[in-house]
């Protein structure tokens, strides 16, 4: 029988605020333990916790961009637990009324090919909630050491439909609703800070049946290729307890992701089921979201990843390979508008960047997540090469040798080419005599232009081209070894 | 356990809350709580028919703050009430969930 997998993902994604979700305890990565406190946090008697403006905003913010119904009206629970990551034992969350009811995430499957671009499709979300982040535990031997710098952090839980149904797509699901939330600014989804993390519902049911198999929660997906190994092994785990009948089932259980033996594994003997006894919490008032605000955060939206992809195809006439690098990094597709303003030539530019421009920048050991920080080439620089390209003032070849100086010292390319005389030759006398030499020497791609072979001239370009050092116009070039070899 | 519904699972209630009783005190407590729920089920009376459900006793919304950040604790202040701590963080029994 031929199985098929049923996946949603849960993720929860930090936001990037100064201060905490309920007090304005200050917000940050890699601090020293337990620096990072204060009454709230650490939940002394008679703290009052205080909503964040600007965690809220930043969630209606997601909610809008991800085509949510944003609630008119929403409030607070507790979600009550017995575990030292929490000192008040219980978490402020939202159980019955989120922020964000709703939405979708617009994700691409992989295409035929690398340059041809693949199948959309909307992955249907149930909600987005806004809660606290909880404190960090340390295991060892025997005991648990615990730091609340990241505890009262806020928090938004995005929660998908069981509408994803391969590892493919929710990988797929994970890289667009980063890259969008990246586009909002709202967080810097660093996987590796925890910043972002994804849990996964997974069940596989005999392909065309319509009722979800037992539902397996895979925890610890802790990165993107975690996710799309944890959850083929599971699939496969899944359906291979499926296919050996008598007996084997699968059990209904929270397990996690090994990532180094590449394997899940069952977290808890299941003595009790979790009964978090939600209940609103009496400290906080609900939220009223107004139309006002809503409708001035969503005038403010950045442009969609994918719409503006689409719209770098058509206006600029880009192919589709060079959009899938600018487009899901907005400064960098920012950074590339910037240069065509200044100079409309979209293509050279394009190129420029994706190929030049971001070879350097890694090799300059760049945080690739935000290569353009501390990039010393301005759009508008940028613009000008591409400008000194077309005004025949330099080869492309002589300007890739430009764009390094200029990535290196940050010198205009007009400076560059006029200090190291890199000005492409134009002089007819110079170029004709250096033709006739590069003619005397090679008689046979000679012999083999007149016999009637076009391509041996190429031969001939070469030698000229590294006799000037690629300075030479290679159009003149051409005319002027065809006018000799006449 | 009988399905009365202002009777208490004395044993569940008592794992949820993490606490250790005694017989007397389960049987003390049980018939406490089934007396707090008959209390509740006096509320079941009155008539709500087309009222809104409050989250809260006061019609006051959006208490909010702007993101700015205030002076905290420091890591000795944070720990002052843990009674084991190591390299500035709280010691625990190990509990992997």
């Amino acid at each position: 029988m031929e199985y098929e997998a049923v996946i949603g993902l849960e993720v929860h994604v930090q936001l990037k605020t100064q201060s905490k979700m309920f007090t304005r305890a200050r917000c940050a990565y890699g601090e020293a333990p337990n620096t990072l406190t204060n009454p709230v946090v650490m939940a002394l008697p008679g703290a009052l916790p205080v909503m964040n403006k600007e965690a809220i905003r930043k969630t209606v913010q997601v909610g809008l961009m991800l085509g949510c119904e944003i609630a008119q009206s929403c409030k607070w629970d507790r979600k009550n637990y017995f575990y030292p990551d929490s000192p008040k034992n219980y978490q402020i969350s939202q159980y019955d009324q989120p922020i964000c009811d709703g939405g979708f995430v617009e994700i691409e499957m992989p295409g035929p090919s690398r340059n041809v671009m693949g199948e959309h499709r909307k992955v249907k979300l149930t909600r987005i909630h806004l809660e606290e982040d909880v404190g960090k535990l340390t295991h060892y031997d025997g005991e648990s050491l615990v730091d609340y710098n990241r505890a009262g952090r806020p928090l938004i839980e995005i929660v998908s439909e069981p509408d994803l149904f391969s590892a493919d797509e929710a990988f797929a699901y994970l890289t667009s609703l980063r890259t969008h939330l990246l586009y909002l600014g709202v967080s810097d989804c660093d996987m590796e800070k925890g910043q972002l993390r994804c849990d996964a519902n997974i069940s596989v049911r005999p392909k065309g049946q319509k009722e979800l198999g037992v539902k397996v929660e895979i925890k610890n997906l802790n990165s993107i290729s975690g996710v799309r190994n944890g959850i083929t092994y599971e699939i496969k785990r899944q359906i291979a307890l499926c296919q050996k009948g008598e007996g084997a089932s699968i059990v209904q259980e929270t397990r996690s992701w090994d990532a180094d033996k590449g394997i899940t594994f069952s977290m808890r003997s299941k003595e009790m089921a979790h009964d978090y006894r939600y209940f609103p919490d009496p400290d906080l008032m609900p939220v009223r979201v107004s139309e006002e605000i809503k409708k001035t955060l969503a005038d403010a939206l950045p442009e969609r990843p994918f719409a503006k992809q689409e719209r770098f195809m058509k206006e600029y006439n880009l192919p589709y390979t060079i959009t899938s690098v600018l487009c899901p990094d907005k400064a960098l597709s920012d950074y590339f508008e910037s240069a065509v303003k200044a100079h409309n030539n979209p293509k050279a530019i394009a190129n420029f960047i994706a190929n030049d421009l971001l070879r350097e920048l890694s090799n300059a050991g760049c945080d690739m997540a935000h290569p353009l920080e501390g990039c010393k080439i301005q759009p508008e620089a940028l613009a000008e090469l591409a400008k000194l390209v077309d005004e025949g003032m330099i080869s492309k070849q002589i300007a890739q040798d430009v764009l390094v100086i200029m990535f290196e010292t940050g010198d205009a390319p007009e400076k560059i080419v006029e200090e190291k005389g890199l000005k492409q030759s134009s002089d007819t006398g110079e170029l004709e005599s250096i033709c006739s030499e590069v003619i005397a020497n090679n008689p046979k791609p000679v012999q083999e232009f007149k016999d009637g072979k076009d391509t041996a001239i190429n031969a001939l370009k070469g030698q000229v081209m590294k006799a000037t050092k690629g300075k030479a116009n290679p159009k003149m070039v051409d005319d002027i070894l065809r006018k000799l070899l006449s | 356990m009988a399905e009365d519904k202002n009777s208490i699972d004395i044993d569940y209630v008592a794992n949820l809350a993490r606490i250790d009783l005694s017989q007397e005190e389960k049987d003390r407590f049980q018939k406490q709580l089934g007396d707090v729920l008959v209390y509740f089920e006096k509320l079941s009376a009155v008539d709500v028919e087309g009222v809104e459900p409050m989250a809260h006793p006061f019609p006051v919304y959006n208490v909010l703050e702007e993101d700015v950040v205030e002076e905290g604790f420091t890591a000795e202040e944070a720990l002052m009430n843990a009674k084991h701590q190591r390299n500035n963080q709280v010691i625990v029994p190990k509990v992997v969930e």
